[in-house]
C-alpha cells in the first residue's frame, strides 16, 4: 500500500516550464564569467591591502642611516663609528626610537637581491639603523651635519615620503579592486534581471493560467527565484573553482618576492598560498551568485507581476 | 455571491485623450449562491468578457463588483488569489500548460492551493477516470484531440469543487453524448451548491436543458431571466 505523500508539490514539477526559459547553458556561463572576475578582484583586494598595511607600517620609520665600517674608531671619543651615531641621535629631539638592524634583519632585506645566502656575504656590510620620528616629518638638514661631522661617510635617507606616496597607491588599488567586485555584483544583478525578464515574456501564458488558478505572487515569484538560484549558484561555484588553479598561479609567480616557496608540495603549501581572507572569499563567491540570483529574480518577477490585477 | 452595479469595461489603458470603447456598459445584475444561468449573445457581444471580470482576469473600468459575497473596489490584490481558487473556469481556447502532462494540468489548481499530494493523485485520477481519459493521463495537450482537451479543461475546472463555476463555450469540441455528460456535470455540481455560468451558442444544448439566461448584445445586458 502507498503511504500518501504529505509533501505539497512534488519536486521538479515545473509547471511554467522555467526548464526551458531559463536555460541551463547561457546563465550558468555568464554568472561563471563574473564569478571569475570576482575571485580576481578579491585577490587584488587582498594583495593590495597587505602591500598597503607593509608601506603604511613602513612609513612610520621615516629615516634610514647607512654607515659604512660600523666597527671603526669614530672622530672622537673611544667608542666606534655605529656607537657614536646611535648615542648622537638618541639624543636628538623629535626621534621616538632608534633601531640598528641585525644581522639577519639585514639579510632579510637584501634577499630579494641577493638571495638566503645574503647573511654570509664577505663583502663588507654597512650598518643599517632605523629611525621612527615622533612626528609626520623633519628637516634632517641639522641633523645631517652633526652626522657627518661625528661619523663621515654616513647616509642619512628620508623615505616617509615615498612609502607614504606607495601606501597611497596601495590603498587606491585596494579601492579599484573593491569598485571592480562592486560592478561585477551589479553586471551580475543586471544578467539575471535580464534573463529573469526575457524568461518572464516567454512564459507569459502560463504565468497568466496558473496566476488565474490562485497562484500568488510568491508562489510565481518563488518559482522563478528557485530556478535562477540554481543556475546562479552553478555558475558561481564553476567560476570559483576554475579562479583556484589561475590565482594559485599567480601567487607562485609572486611566492619568490615574499619568500615562499614557488612550488606547493602538500595541501599546506597550497592553502598557504593565498591569504585566508581569499580562501573565504571563493567560498563566498557560489553563496554571493545564489544570492544575487534570488533576490533579483524574487524583484523582477514581483514587480512584473503587479500588471496583473 | 455575484452582483455587478452599473459595471462597465474597457480594455487598453487610456492613452491622451483616446480612450477604447466600452466592450460592456452598465451592466447590473445580481445571482443568489447555487443560481444556474445561460450567458447568450451573438459573437462579439461580450460573453467573455463579462466572464473574465467574474474570475478576476480583468477589474471593471467603472461601477461595482462584489464577488463570492467580496467586495471587489475593496479587497486588497493579495487577497485575490484566494478568491480565484474557489472559482473554476473553463475557457473558450481551453489554456492548457502545453509542456505538463493531461494529470498535472488537472493537479494544478490543487498544488497551487497546497493539497496534499496523495489526495491529489487520487482525485485527479478518478476525475480524469470519469471524464473518459482514465488512459490518457500522461499525455500532453497537443497529444489530444480538441475534445479530449476540453475534457481536461473541464476537469481542471472542476477539480476544486469550486463555490462558482464559469465556462465559457465548454462544448464547442464536444459531440452530442460528451456535451450531455458535461451537462449533467454541471447539474450535478449545481445541485451540490456551486453556482454555475455557461456562455454558449449551442441552441440545442440550451433548448434540451432550458434555464434562466443572461443575454447580451453589444456590450449591454438585454434580458436577465
Ligand atoms: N483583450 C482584449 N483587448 C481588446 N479588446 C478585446 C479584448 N478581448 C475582447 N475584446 C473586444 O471585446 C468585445 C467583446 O469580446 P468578447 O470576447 O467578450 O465577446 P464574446 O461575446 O465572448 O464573443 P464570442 O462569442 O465570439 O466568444 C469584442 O469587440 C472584442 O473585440
Ligand atoms: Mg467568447
Amino acid at each position: 500500500m502507498k503511504v500518501p505523500s504529505a509533501s505539497l508539490r512534488p519536486a521538479g514539477f515545473d509547471e511554467l516550464g522555467l526548464r526551458q526559459a531559463l536555460a541551463d547553458r547561457m546563465l550558468p556561463l555568464l554568472v561563471a564569467a563574473m564569478a571569475f572576475l570576482a575571485a580576481l578582484a578579491a585577490a587584488g583586494w587582498f594583495g593590495t591591502a597587505a602591500l598597503a598595511r607593509h608601506w603604511q607600517d613602513g612609513a612610520g620609520s621615516a629615516l634610514t642611516l647607512q654607515i659604512p665600517n660600523p666597527t671603526g674608531p669614530a672622530e672622537r671619543g673611544s667608542r666606534n663609528r655605529l656607537d657614536s651615531a646611535l648615542t648622537l641621535l638618541s639624543a636628538t629631539a623629535g626621534i621616538a626610537s632608534v633601531h640598528s638592524l641585525s644581522d639577519e634583519e639585514l639579510g632579510e632585506l637584501l634577499r630579494p637581491w641577493l638571495g638566503t645566502s645574503a647573511e654570509h656575504l664577505s663583502v663588507p656590510m654597512p650598518a643599517v639603523v632605523a629611525v621612527h620620528l615622533t612626528s609626520g616629518s623633519m628637516d634632517i638638514g641639522p641633523l645631517n651635519a652633526q652626522l657627518q661631522a661625528a661619523v663621515p661617510g654616513a647616509v642619512l635617507e628620508d623615505h616617509g615620503v615615498w612609502l607614504r606616496r606607495l601606501s597611497a597607491l596601495a590603498w587606491s588599488l585596494q579601492a579599484c579592486s573593491g569598485l571592480a567586485l562592486l560592478l561585477v555584483a551589479a553586471v551580475a544583478t543586471a544578467v539575471i534581471a535580464v534573463a529573469t525578464r526575457a524568461g518572464l515574456s516567454a512564459r507569459r501564458e502560463a504565468i497568466e493560467i496558473v496566476h488565474g488558478l490562485g497562484a500568488t505572487d510568491s508562489y510565481i515569484a518563488g518559482r522563478f527565484a528557485a530556478r535562477a538560484t540554481t543556475l546562479a549558484a552553478i555558475g558561481g561555484l564553476i567560476g570559483a573553482l576554475l579562479a583556484v588553479p589561475a590565482l594559485l598561479t599567480l601567487a607562485s609567480v609572486v611566492a619568490p618576492f615574499s619568500g615562499a616557496k614557488a612550488l606547493p608540495e602538500t595541501v599546506f603549501d597550497v592553502l598557504a598560498a593565498l591569504p585566508p581572507g581569499l580562501w573565504m572569499s571563493l567560498l563566498i563567491i557560489p553563496g554571493g551568485a545564489a544570492l544575487i540570483g534570488f533576490l533579483t529574480a524574487q524583484g523582477t518577477v514581483r514587480r512584473w507581476l503587479r500588471q496583473l490585477p | 455571491m455575484v452582483r455587478f452595479e452599473s459595471v462597465g469595461l474597457r480594455y487598453g489603458r487610456v492613452s491622451g485623450a483616446e480612450t477604447a470603447p466600452e466592450v460592456l456598459r452598465d451592466i447590473t445584475f445580481a445571482l443568489p449562491e447555487g443560481a444556474f444561468r445561460w450567458l447568450l449573445g451573438p459573437s462579439g457581444a461580450g460573453k467573455s468578457s463579462l466572464l473574465k471580470m467574474m474570475y478576476l482576469a480583468v477589474l471593471p473600468t467603472r461601477g461595482h463588483l462584489s464577488i463570492l459575497g467580496a467586495d471587489i473596489d475593496r479587497t486588497p490584490r493579495k487577497a485575490l488569489p484566494r478568491l480565484r481558487r474557489r472559482i473554476g473556469v473553463v475557457f473558450q481556447d481551453f489554456r492548457l500548460l502545453q509542456h505538463l502532462s493531461a494529470f498535472d494540468n488537472v493537479a494544478l489548481p490543487l498544488r497551487i492551493a497546497g493539497r496534499p499530494e496523495g489526495q491529489i493523485r487520487a482525485d485527479v485520477t478518478e476525475l480524469l477516470r470519469w471524464v473518459g481519459l482514465a488512459r490518457k493521463l500522461g499525455a500532453r495537450p497537443p497529444e489530444l484531440s480538441g475534445g479530449e482537451q476540453q475534457r481536461v479543461a473541464i476537469a481542471r475546472a472542476v477539480i476544486v469543487r469550486p463555490s462558482l463555476l464559469l465556462a465559457d463555450e465548454p462544448t464547442g469540441n464536444l459531440d452530442e453524448p460528451q456535451a450531455e455528460r458535461l451537462m449533467q456535470l454541471f447539474q450535478e455540481l449545481n445541485r451540490l451548491g456551486t453556482t454555475v455560468i455557461v456562455a454558449t451558442h449551442n441552441d440545442t444544448l440550451v433548448a434540451r436543458h432550458p434555464g434562466a439566461a443572461l443575454r447580451l448584445d453589444h456590450g449591454r445586458l438585454v434580458a436577465h431571466g
